[in-house]
């Protein structure tokens, strides 16, 4: 009598492990995949810090080329 | 320092647009993914050009009224300024189209060169090439201030079919267009994403007053050049 109780609930434990399976699969299929792993770790953080150098540089470039054009203006 | 406070604007803004663009939230969508942040880049170079289109037109028919010579180099160089955001949108969105159309939706070459809102954009741009074509063409300066104004006024006028209209009346791959809901879901300004407004309205802001920026740059080095040829 256990042992036919335990087969029963054993049988029940992998077939409510196999739902949640295949509920997880078709949760992962019905939502779009987006770079969640890449914000968990952090690396996203080196994406942003390398765009804001590229950004600070070039408007430090333009901002050197307005003076230098200033002081132009200013010797004609 | 005088009158800068708009550059720094600019700086501030599209120091947001990087960090609020990559680290914000955005809606979860199919074939788009990570991509529609592209609408914080490649969408306000487009907006960027039409503005400065648009101070080019304003400039030429000034020249048009009383014949600064000056209103000439404005015109002139805001288109320039022009034509490189677009050249910049294209290539951007060629990148955009190569993952989400060909590699997710499995295009053919053939479906994205049929592209109208592609066609468009290559024609308007290369109706702004021409103008180059055009004022490079004449030796005598006031003839071609002249034609070039009117010539802008036409160029400026075939921007409304070429990328406003006919996008929006032929069915595309491109957002915005009738049919386009199958399969893309993205930049319809009836639903775009709260979250997604957040920073593309500031993003165009920034992007356009960095052209003009760029645009003014260029006028002055071209006014200093020119100086002797203007009255003044």
């Amino acid at each position: 009598m256990n042992k036919i109780t335990a087969h029963y609930l054993q049988r029940f434990c992998s077939i409510l492990f196999l739902a949640c399976l295949g509920s997880i699969n078709s949760f992962a299929q019905n939502q779009p995949e987006m770079a969640d792993t890449m914000r968990s770790n952090g690396k996203i953080y080196v994406v942003v810090t390398v765009c804001l150098v590229i950004l600070i540089g070039l408007f430090l470039y333009v901002w050197r080329l307005d003076r230098k054009i200033t002081r132009l203006e200013k010797n004609q | 320092m005088r009158k800068s406070w708009w550059k720094i604007l600019s700086f501030l803004i599209l120091v947001y647009t990087i960090v609020a663009g990559f680290l914000g939230d955005v809606p979860r969508l199919f074939i788009l993914n990570e991509t529609i942040r592209n609408l914080y880049f490649h969408v306000c170079m487009w907006m960027a050009m039409m503005v400065l289109f648009t101070l080019s037109i304003i400039y030429s028919i000034k020249y048009l009224g009383n014949n600064n010579y000056r209103y000439d180099i404005y015109a002139k160089n805001y288109a320039a300024v022009g034509v490189l955001f677009g050249l910049l949108g294209y290539a951007t969105g060629a990148i955009w189209a190569n993952y989400t159309w060909v590699t997710d939706q499995g295009q053919s070459l053939g479906a994205v060169l049929k592209e109208p809102k592609l066609i468009g954009a290559a024609i308007a741009v290369l109706i702004y090439c021409a103008y180059f074509v055009l004022r490079g063409s004449f030796l005598d300066m006031d003839k071609r201030a002249r034609v070039s104004a009117v010539y802008n006024i036409f160029a400026f006028s075939m921007l409304f079919p070429s990328i406003w209209i006919i996008p929006r009346l032929v069915g595309s791959l491109h957002p915005g267009a009738p049919g386009s809901d199958s399969g893309n879901p993205a930049l319809n300004f009836k639903d775009i994403d709260s979250r997604l407004r957040m920073v593309f309205y500031p993003a165009v802001i920034g992007w356009t007053l960095l052209g003009v920026w760029i645009g003014t740059l260029k006028i002055r080095l071209e006014l200093m050049k020119e100086k002797s040829l203007l009255h003044e």
